[in-house]
C-alpha cells in the first residue's frame, strides 16, 4: 500500500486520487472517501493521520491481522522527519514564558512512536512495535530486523514500512509480512511477493516485481 | 448564561477538534467523559483546563478534587465560570 503524490495504491491499483490542496485536505477527504468512522483521527496529527489511513487503506476487508493471536502481530515502521512538525508546534507553545499554554494534545504527539500506537489501538495489535528514524527508506533493514523478529518466533505477523509526514511532504509505504507456508508456497508467485530487501525497493519505487 | 454555554460549546469545539460537530449538537447537561455522554478522554480534560486558563484566567488549583465536579457537563463549567467570576 502506498500514498503519495495525491494518490492511494493497493497491491499496485489507484484506488484513490485527490484534488487536494493540501495536506490536511487530502488526508480530511481520504478519510471521508473510505467511510471511515473514527473521530479521534481528527485530533491526530498528520503523521499519525498518514499511518492512520494506510493502515486502513491496506487492511480493508482483509481479516490477515485477525489469523493471528493479538501479542504475535507486530509493527514496525520508519520515517525520516520523526515527529518535528509536533515537536515544533510544542515549542511554539512554551518558547515565550508569558504565554506558556502548551498544549496537552499537541505534546501526546510529540514522539513517531504514537503512530503505532494509533494502528495498534485501531486494529487490536499488542505485538512487538518500534519506530526507526533513517535518513531514508531503508528497506535493508526491515528485512533485516523483521526476520530477526520471525526467527525468535516472537512475531508471526508483522504489519511495517515507511511513513514520512513533515510540512508538504509526505509519503508511505506499507505492507505486511508473514511466515511462509505451504499454502503460501504454493500461491506465492499469484498473491504474494517473497519478502526480500530487493522486492522492497522495487515496489518501494513503484516498479514491478 | 445561555451566552456562556453556547461560547463554550464553540471552544471546546475547536480546541479538541471535534469535526463535524457543531453547538447544537451537544448537550449541555450531558457527562463530558464515559459512555452515554459526549465521550471525551483523559487528553481532553487536560485540553480543558488548558482552555479555562488561557481564555478565561481560572487555574484549577486541585485537579483532582474540583476537576470531577467542573468539567461533569458543559453546565457545569459554566457554572465553575460564573462563579469564579463573582469572586
Amino acid at each position: 500500500m502506498k500514498l503519495q503524490d495525491r494518490r492511494a495504491w493497493l497491491n499496485g491499483v489507484v484506488g484513490y486520487v485527490s484534488a487536494a490542496g493540501s495536506v490536511d485536505e487530502l488526508f480530511r477527504s481520504a478519510y471521508h472517501h473510505y467511510n471511515i468512522d473514527y473521530p479521534k483521527f481528527f485530533k491526530m496529527d498528520n503523521l499519525c493521520k498518514l499511518a492512520f489511513l494506510s493502515a486502513e487503506i491496506l487492511l480493508r476487508g482483509t481479516d490477515t491481522l485477525q489469523k493471528y493471536p493479538s501479542e504475535e502481530v507486530a509493527i514496525i515502521l520508519e520515517n525520516a522527519s520523526a515527529s518535528l512538525e509536533y515537536d515544533q508546534k510544542h515549542w511554539e507553545s512554551i518558547r515565550d514564558r508569558n504565554k506558556y499554554f502548551p498544549s496537552p494534545s499537541v505534546f501526546v504527539y510529540t514522539i513517531p512512536n504514537i503512530m503505532v500506537a494509533e494502528i495498534a489501538i485501531r486494529h487490536k495489535v499488542k505485538g512487538e512495535n518500534a519506530v526507526f528514524i533513517l535518513k531514508q527508506f531503508d528497506p535493508g533493514f526491515i528485512y533485516h530486523y523483521v526476520s530477526e523478529l520471525f526467527r525468535n518466533q516472537q512475531v508471526s505477523c508483522c504489519l511495517t514500512g515507511w511513513v514520512e509526514c513533515y510540512g508538504d511532504h509526505y509519503q508511505s509505504f506499507l505492507f505486511i509480512v508473514e511466515q511462509e507456508d505451504e499454502i503460501k508456497r504454493f500461491k506465492a508467485l499469484q498473491e504474494y511477493v517473497i519478502f526480500s530487501t530487493l522486492n522492497m525497493e522495487k515496489l518501494f519505487k513503484g516498479r514491478s516485481i | 448564561m445561555e451566552d456562556l454555554i453556547l461560547k463554550l460549546k464553540k471552544e471546546i469545539i475547536d480546541q479538541l477538534q471535534m469535526e463535524g460537530i457543531a453547538p447544537e449538537d451537544l448537550d449541555a447537561e450531558a457527562p463530558l467523559f464515559g459512555e452515554g455522554g459526549v465521550g471525551l478522554d483523559s487528553i481532553d480534560v487536560l485540553e480543558l483546563v488548558v482552555l479555562l486558563d488561557r481564555n478565561y484566567g481560572m487555574k484549577i488549583r486541585a485537579p483532582k478534587e474540583e476537576g470531577p465536579k467542573i468539567f461533569y457537563s458543559i453546565k457545569t463549567i459554566a457554572e465553575y465560570i460564573l462563579d469564579q467570576q463573582k469572586k
